[in-house]
Parts: structure tokens; sequence; C-alpha cells
């Protein structure tokens, strides 16, 4: 495989290739699209802007979907984007997400009385810079992407700016951000220096032959593990992610949460898994260390959180620790299995912020968990679809969690780390008793005398958009060989 | 298939149940009862139908069913029953419906009680059947969050503390269950050509000793919690006392057997060399528990707490038959399982009667309740002789055997374990004596009704049973002691010993020694 990525950078002749960026170029085009009509429209009705949106990620899917048999030259545009069937997947995923935080943000915006025409756009610029990362095959198209689809989430935090804490957490996330961004990128410039090029293939190709030091290419390993560290919320730059996730729109929060760790780690992998490869041996004990550390640290922190919003967003921490196990198990199955959690992950933490977001109602009201209390009797559907998510986070059998844990830590054990397999589980079951504590509190506390205040509203959107991530996690559970037959396609990776 | 798939029917059929449960109106009560018990009761008559399609006398996995899950990593499904699970089955279907009957009282969220209960009892019948690894350890993690919910929903007082205390002890005791499956599962991707979790294929591997070593106490960790050994048995008596009474039942009558089964499947016959070197401190830890058990129970006022602790005691008595590892010693613990589950089970049964009635578990409080209630005491006393091993009842002969088998090959450990028996006797008839005779404690109690027409159909089997197996043991000792006596012998013979009191063996290992291969004339896979 090395002798593969081993040729030179591949010179365009002839007509430019634009198939494997179509469905980037749907999304910012519909984007652009609906910049055009919110200006040019009267009304603030969302609906045409919430249809046009669903339309576009369609179509972009569509397309996506018919670049799994791309016959054409593995990259594009100048060795810049890949072809393969692993960024199909994750376009496939993230389009998936987009859909639903559409739906989720017609209903949030709608009841917040938040509606401006700029949302919509931007998530579609957001997700366009997603999907792009994940096709990303040189390091100058992954900072691009990356820096697309940050500024996009930073004004999408800072949403409800009339809140003092959506303005402070995109504060918050764009100063990290942008400093995390600027490590990124010198992180790029240092591999250019030591490999004489920014293209995935050419630095692999480069590294393997090498016989001198390597000490520039590692300086650019770690700062790199540094920049994608930051934008998974692995510990210790994990920093920002309770504030941001709390203080955002709770449909931003379901958004970003599930959009962002599958674009980054699809990054993740292309990079340390093809281009660094040949210094395996090197990163990995920093991507161990990373791992033990995000797990326990988002595990233990979360028990003490009183608002479910920042509880899951030290989940979301934790299972960013899980699936660099899966990173720091750098083989085939080790990459299958990230897909796989990857894809269970985004079902269940969208669905999570999903529910999060109908029992607040309207707005960012009643997030503590105490509002909780009885859910299972003032809403069945809700307490169900919740349970079933806190269920997959847990890793209880019957869910996508489950399977999405077995084959990490199957994949783990057979790289030969089942130390941290071991500390793994044992994060589990920590992370298990604030997951039960939320199902205590549904099913067996009784809900408050005066329920005025927490009176749940029908709401058809946004129970659409949870009871989808719901079956697929419960589906998933039963029949994971639906999508394994696809990962085995999907996860060699060639650029 | 070649037969009809007996084991995935009753497996999946009170799943069936609870999902057309779900779809009921939440108001219609009798409804959701009444549903419950025709799907335990038709369960019960499905797992007959098992016992009739199995041929008894032989010792290897029957009735087995195959089926691929996840293609491209070899997740399989793969059930067979043999003589040990066998009854187990039988236990957990012969008891839902009393567990069922014994709720009829509930209020409070009826169906999702049931459906709780429905899902748990696919749960332990498939953790009996599943011969592949990961199925296995689904059904095993799956027991936890219906047991967690019955207990933290529908228990007394302190059931969130107690709940929690399950869920956690539990999980993380399966925790290093999934990392040794796990390594066995790639281990048997490098010699056996192919990674998979099949437990026939996984038996034919070869380990070096240390980390048969390690492995088998990931897996014991696991089964220690869940039997439970001390000192890891802390979450039972919280567990059984705050469950309600048929979690109660459950709990003690088919999850703690779970455990023990799990070490006689996996343990014994993945690891025989590890078995034999940790049996002398598996057998300490099991006469600790016995002990300590029994004398704990001695100073127990709660009866509930009472009867917690006397679990804890026979389960000990289960393990160290487990770990004698001679054929009158194995195929008592599996007998004195289902003995348990009865005898145990319906003095909880039997708790749960009288907290009904009285609202205190407290003995203090009661005192010369046999004048107002003969029929309930004088099932309670034979309930309780049962436990205590009284000649003619079900218990006597489990440990027997037990005692017999463990005499043998360690007298020491036999004798310390009578004392127990003798513990035993202390106190479950001083309990009997504090409730049912005595001075009238408390006046009000004497106007209460005595058992109705409910709770003798709950009853009335169970002591058949209890009767059935005391004086007539042989249908199940035919049953299992095929497969045990297999086992037993291929424990040693794998060590390079001889069974004592056995007559001498030639010295090779048998043919059938863990490769217990389906029967050619059911037409297995």
């Amino acid at each position: 495989m090395i002798g593969l990525l081993a040729q030179a950078a591949p010179t365009t002749h002839g007509p430019i290739k634009l198939g494997p960026i179509m469905p980037e170029l749907i999304i910012a085009g519909t984007a652009i699209l609906l910049m055009l009509m919110d200006s040019l429209r009267a009304t603030r009705d969302q609906r045409p802007l919430v249809l046009l949106s669903l339309a576009g990620l369609a179509a972009a899917a569509a397309y996506s979907i018919s670049l799994w048999n791309w016959k054409g030259p593995a990259t594009v545009l100048g060795g810049m984007v890949a072809a393969d069937k692993f960024a199909v997947f994750f376009r496939l995923v993230l389009i998936s997400v987009a859909a639903l935080g559409v739906l989720l943000s017609s209903h949030y915006l709608d009841r917040a009385g938040e509606a401006r025409g700029e949302y919509y756009p931007l998530l579609l610029f957001a997700t366009a810079g997603m999907t792009l990362i994940t096709a990303a095959a040189d390091l100058i198209l992954v900072f691009l992407a990356l820096e697309i689809l940050s500024l996009s989430l930073y004004l999408m935090t800072g949403f409800s700016y009339r809140r003092m804490a959506s303005a402070e957490a995109s504060m918050k996330y764009f100063l990290l951000g942008a400093f995390s961004s600027a490590f990124f990128l010198y992180g790029i410039a240092l591999a250019y220096g030591a490999t004489g090029t920014t293209s995935l293939s050419g630095i692999a190709g480069h590294l393997s032959g090498q016989i001198g030091p390597v000490a520039l290419a590692l300086g650019a390993a770690g700062l790199l593990a540094t920049g994608f560290g930051f934008k998974v919320a692995a510990v210790p730059f994990h920093m920002w992610t309770p504030d941001a996730y709390q203080g955002a729109p709770t449909c931003v929060t379901a958004f970003m949460s599930a959009g962002t760790k599958v674009a980054a780690f699809a990054a993740f992998l292309r990079v340390f898994d093809v281009a660094l490869s040949p210094l395996i041996w090197d990163w990995k004990p920093f991507i161990w260390v990373m791992a033990a550390l995000t797990m326990v640290v988002g595990s233990v922190l979360a028990i003490a959180q009183t608002d479910v919003k920042r509880m899951l967003a030290y989940s979301s921490i934790a299972h960013a620790g899980f699936i660099l196990v899966a990173v720091a198990a750098a083989s085939q199955a080790g990459i299958r299995a990230a897909m796989f959690y990857l894809a269970a992950y985004a079902a269940m933490i969208i669905g999570g912020f999903g529910v999060v977001m109908l029992v607040s109602v309207r707005g960012e009201r009643n997030t503590s968990l105490t509002s909780y209390a009885g859910l299972a009797r003032r809403s069945p559907f809700l307490a169900v679809s919740l349970t079933v998510f806190l269920l997959s986070l847990a890793g209880i059998p019957g869910t996508a969690g489950f399977i999405a844990k077995v084959v990490v830590f199957s994949a783990a054990v057979q790289s030969g780390h089942w130390e941290l397999v071991l500390i793994a589980v044992i994060a589990s079951v920590v992370a298990a008793f604030f997951y039960i504590r939320v199902m205590v509190l549904m099913y067996m506390q009784d809900p408050p005398a005066d329920d005025t205040v927490l009176r749940i509203e029908r709401a058809p959107v946004g129970e659409v958009a949870v009871a989808i991530p719901a079956v697929l996690t419960v589906l998933f559970g039963i029949l994971p060989g639906l999508l394994f037959g696809f990962l085995t396609h999907a996860s060699v990776i060639r650029f | 298939m070649h037969h009809f798939p007996w084991l995935t029917v009753v497996t999946f059929a009170p799943l069936g149940g609870a999902v057309v449960l779900a779809a009921f109106p939440s108001r219609a009560l009798n409804l959701h009862r009444w549903w419950a018990l025709v799907v335990s009761i038709a369960t019960f008559a499905l797992s007959l139908g098992m016992l009739g399609a199995y041929h008894g006398g032989t010792g290897g996995f029957q009735l087995m069913e195959r089926a691929t899950w996840v293609e491209s990593l070899n997740f399989q499904y793969i059930m067979g029953v043999d003589g040990i699970s066998l009854f187990m089955v039988l236990l957990t279907t012969f008891l839902m419906p009393a567990a069922i009957l014994v709720s009829w009282r509930v209020e409070r969220q009826v169906k999702y009680f049931m459906i709780a209960l429905l899902i748990l009892e696919t749960a332990m019948i498939g953790s009996f059947l599943a011969l592949d690894l990961l199925l296995f350890f689904f059904f095993f993690e799956a027991l936890l969050f219906p047991m967690y919910l019955i207990i933290g929903g529908w228990g007394s007082e302190r059931r969130v503390y107690a709940a929690v205390k399950f869920f956690l002890f539990t999980m993380a005791g399966s925790a290093f269950l999934l990392v040794s499956i796990l390594f066995l599962y790639f281990r048997a991707g490098s010699q056996l050509g192919h990674p998979t979790f099949d437990l026939t294929q996984l038996q034919q591997l070869s380990l070096p000793a240390a980390t048969a070593r390690w492995l088998f106490l990931g897996f014991f960790v696991a089964f220690a919690v869940k039997v439970p050994l001390f000192p890891l048995h802390t979450w039972l008596p919280d567990a059984h006392t705050e469950a309600p009474t048929a979690g109660s039942l459950i709990l003690a009558a088919v999850l703690l057997k779970i455990g023990a089964y799990g070490l006689i499947r996996f343990n014994l016959s993945l690891f025989p060399q590890a078995s034999m070197y940790f049996r002398v401190f598996v057998s300490i830890l099991a006469l600790i528990g016995i002990v300590y058990g029994a004398v704990v129970a001695l100073i127990q006022t709660d009866i509930k707490r009472l009867v917690a602790y006397s679990s804890v005691s026979h389960l000990g008595f289960i393990v160290l038959g487990t770990f004698a590892f001679t054929n009158k010693a194995l195929s008592g613990s599996v007998l004195q399982m289902v003995n348990h589950g009865l005898s145990t089970g319906a003095l909880f049964l039997l708790v749960g009667m009288v907290y009904e009635r009285t609202h205190t578990r407290d003995l203090g409080r009661m005192g010369g309740l046999a004048g107002t209630w003969p029929a309930l005491t004088g099932v309670f006393l034979f309930v309780a002789l049962s436990s205590v091993g009284l000649p003619g009842l079900n218990g006597f002969v489990g440990e027997f055997l037990i005692l017999l088998g463990t005499f043998v090959v360690t007298k020491a450990f036999a004798v310390a374990a009578v004392t127990a028996l003798v513990l035993a006797a202390i106190y479950l008839l001083w309990a009997y004596q504090r409730m049912a005779h005595g001075p009238v404690k408390n006046e009000e109690f004497s106007r209460l009704p005595d058992l109705n027409l409910r709770e003798w159909a709950i009853l009335v089997p169970i002591m058949a049973a209890i009767l059935f197996i005391g004086v007539f043991p042989k249908p199940f000792l035919s049953k299992i002691e095929p497969t045990t006596d297999t086992v037993a012998t291929c424990e040693w013979a794998v060590n390079g010993r001889d069974q004592p009191g056995e007559p001498v063996v030639s010295g090779a290992v048998p043919l059938e020694c863990f490769q217990q291969a389906p029967l050619a004339s059911l037409g297995g896979p």
C-alpha cells in the first residue's frame, strides 16, 4: 500500500473533473440560493428556506451515492480531493446529520422567535465544509475545509446573540478555535518543510523513504494532532466544549456535536492513518495517552454536572476518547470500527440533543436535570426516545452504541492495546452512572406538582427529527450487518 | 434447520409478548396483567415442548440453532441446550408466571412493569442458551436495564440506591468479561484461522498457562459478582431487600444462577487447567460465603434481608460443589441451582405475601401468626425446611450430592460446609419461630386474611415441585448427569489426574471432552 502511495502527485491534463466535488458545490450553491432568496423575500416564513435546504441536501446525497462507483482517477483537482468510498460514506452521514439539523432548527428558531434567514445558509456552508474535509487529500484543503466549517459554526453558536451565554460561547469557541487553527497551520508548514509537499500521499511517500532524522515530521504530527484534538474535543483541548455546547442554541449544539466530530475524525483518520502512517510508532503513544485521558476525564467530570447540556457535552468528550481508541489501533479494523462508531454516535447525540430541545419546549428553558423528573409521565415519547439514546451512549446491548463499543474494543485488542480497552470499559461503567441518573429521574420520580412551566408541547417536526435517529439506533443495534457490508469497502483509504 | 427451532421460540416468545403489550392502551391494567400472565404460561408450555424434544442420557448440546449475525466480523447466533441449561430454562419459565401473579396488586405503571419482566425473561433464557460468547454477553448485559428498572421503579424505600448499586457492580464485573471475550476472539483468529466467538471452537484453543489464568480471572470476576461470591456480594442484600417481590424472586431464583451457570459453562470448559489451578482459591471463597452468609443471616431482624443472606450462603454451596469437579458434586450443584431457585424463590414469595398484609418486614413486630394464618405459616415452614435440607424435600438431594462429591476431593471443605447446614437450620427455624409462634405482638395482624386463591395458585406448583424433586429426583438427575459427568471427567482428564472417588479410566482424554458436538440424529446445524 505504501508503494501505491509513493507515486508522484498526479498532474491534471484535460478537462477538470468536478464529479467528486459536486456534492459540496450543490450544497454551497443551495446556500447561496438561500441567501439570495432570503434577501429578496418580504415574509419571515421559514418554510421555503427549510424545504430548499432539504432539497439541496437530498440532491447532494443522491450525487454522493452515485460517487460510490467512481471510475475516474483516485484524486482530482491536482491531487486535492479524494474520490474514494470513505468520503462517500462520511458524506452521507454528514448530509443526514445536516438534514436532521435543519428539521430541529426549524422547530427551535420558530418557537424561540429567532428565525432569521441567514441561519440555513450558515448551516449549509458548515455542512459543505464538513463534507469537504472528509474528502480532502491535501493538508491545505483540510485546513480550508476546517476553516469553512469552523467559521460557520462560530456564527451559529452565537446566533442567539441577545442571550449573553450564546455570545460568550461563540467568543470562547472562536478564540480557542482560531488559536488551534494556527497550531494546525504551523503543523502543515512543518510538514511541508519535512517532506516538500502538502499532499497526503506525497507526505506518506516521502516519509516512508526517509532514513534521516524525522524531527520536523514529528513536530508536524504533534501540531496536527493538537489541531484535530481541539476540534474533536479531546483532553486537554476540550475546555471550550461544555461552555460552547451549553451556550449555543440547542439545535446548533445538536448539529455541531454530531457533525464536527464526524468530519474532524474523518480527516484525523486520513491524515494519521495514511499520511503519517510511516511514523506510526512515534505518534501512537501520544494518541494512546490522549485517548485514555479523554475517556477518563470526560466520564468523571460529567458526574458533577447538573445541567443536561453540559452533561452531554462531557459525555461527548468521553465518546471522542472511545473513537480515539480506534484511531490508536491504527489498522483497517480500527478505521472500520471508528466509522461505525461515528455513524452510531452521530445518531445518538443528535437525537439526545433533539430531546433536550423538545423538553426545553421554547428556547433555553428547563435544561437542568431536575426538569427531567417524571418525564415518562409527561411525555412517554420523549422519555422512551431519550432512554434509547442514553442506553446507546452507555453501550447497553440492543443499541448501536453497544455494537460500536464492541468493534472499537475488538480493534484495539487486535492491535495489542488491551490496557486501553480496560481503561475504556472502566470509563464506560463510570459513564453509565450519569446516564442512569437521568433515567432514574425520568421513570422513578414524580413530575413537579406545578408543571405548567414544564408542560411539553406537541412538535411534529421536532418529534420526527428525534424519532428517526431513535429508530436507526435500535436498527443498527440489532442488525449492524446492514452497515458493515458498506464499511468493509469504505474503510479502505487510499489517499 | 431440520427441527422446530425450540430454543429461539422459547427465548423470544416473552419479547414478542412485550412488544405486543407495548401497543395496548395504558389504562387497561387488567389487560396488561392477564396478557403478561398468558404470555408467561405460553412460554412455559413451549419450554415443556423443548423438554420433550430433549433426549436424556446423552451429554452433548442438543437442539442447536445457528445463524450468522454479522458476516464480516463473524458474529454468530448459536443456541444449544444440554443437561446443565435445560433445567435452568425450565426454572425460569416455571417461575415467571408466579412472578407475574404475585405482582397482581401493583397499581403504578403496570404496563412498564410487565414489559420489563417479559424482556428480562427473554434475556435470562437467552443467557442460558447462548453458545456464542458475544451472544451470551449480549443477553448478560441486556439483563441489567430491566432489572434496574424493576428494582428502582417499584421497590421499597432505598430502591434507587439498591438499583444503582446493582447496575454498577454487575456492569463493572462484565467489563472484564468483555475484554476477556475479545481477547479469545482474536486468539481464535491467529490460532484457528478465523476469529470467532463460538464456544465449541474456542474450547479447542491452546493457551499458555499464564494467559489462561488471567482470562479465567477475567471471566471469573463477572460471574463472581453475579453469583455472588464473597467479597463481591455486597450489592445483593440491598438489591434483594429493596426489590419488589417479583424482582426479588427473579433475582434470587434465576439471576444468581446465571453467574453459577457461567462458571460451569465458560470457566470450566474454556480454561480447565486454570480452573484446577484456582480450585482451592475459589472453594475457599465459596466456603467463606457459606459461613459468612449464614452467620449474618442469623442476626437479621428484617426477614427479607435474612432470606437474602441465606442466598449468599446457598450459592456458596453451589460454587463449592462446582469447583470440586467430581461427578456427584457437579450434578449436585446443578440440581441445587434448581432447588435453590424453587425454595428461596418461594421464601421470597411468602415474605412478599406477609409484607402485603402487614406492611412490615421486621420479625420483632411479628409473633404468633400461626394462629392467624395457619396456611401461610405452614407453607413457610415447609419451604424453610426444604431450604434447610430436610430429607424428603429437594434441598437434601442437592446438598447431599455436593457434600459427598466435595468430601472425596477435600475432606476439610466438606466438613466446613456442613457447619453451615446447622446454621441454616438455626436461622430459618428461628425466623419461623419468631414469626409464627410465641405471643401475638400485634393485635391488628390477627385480623388479616390467610392465603387467597391467587396465592395458592402461585405456591402449590412450587411446593409440588419441591416435594417431587425431593422424593423422586431421578428424572432430573438422569438428564443432568450425562452432561455433568462429561464435564467432570474431562476436567480431571485434561489436567492429567484421576477423578477422586471414581474408577480409574484410561489415561487418554476422552474424545468428547469439551467438544460437545451436536448429536447427528437430531440433525443439528
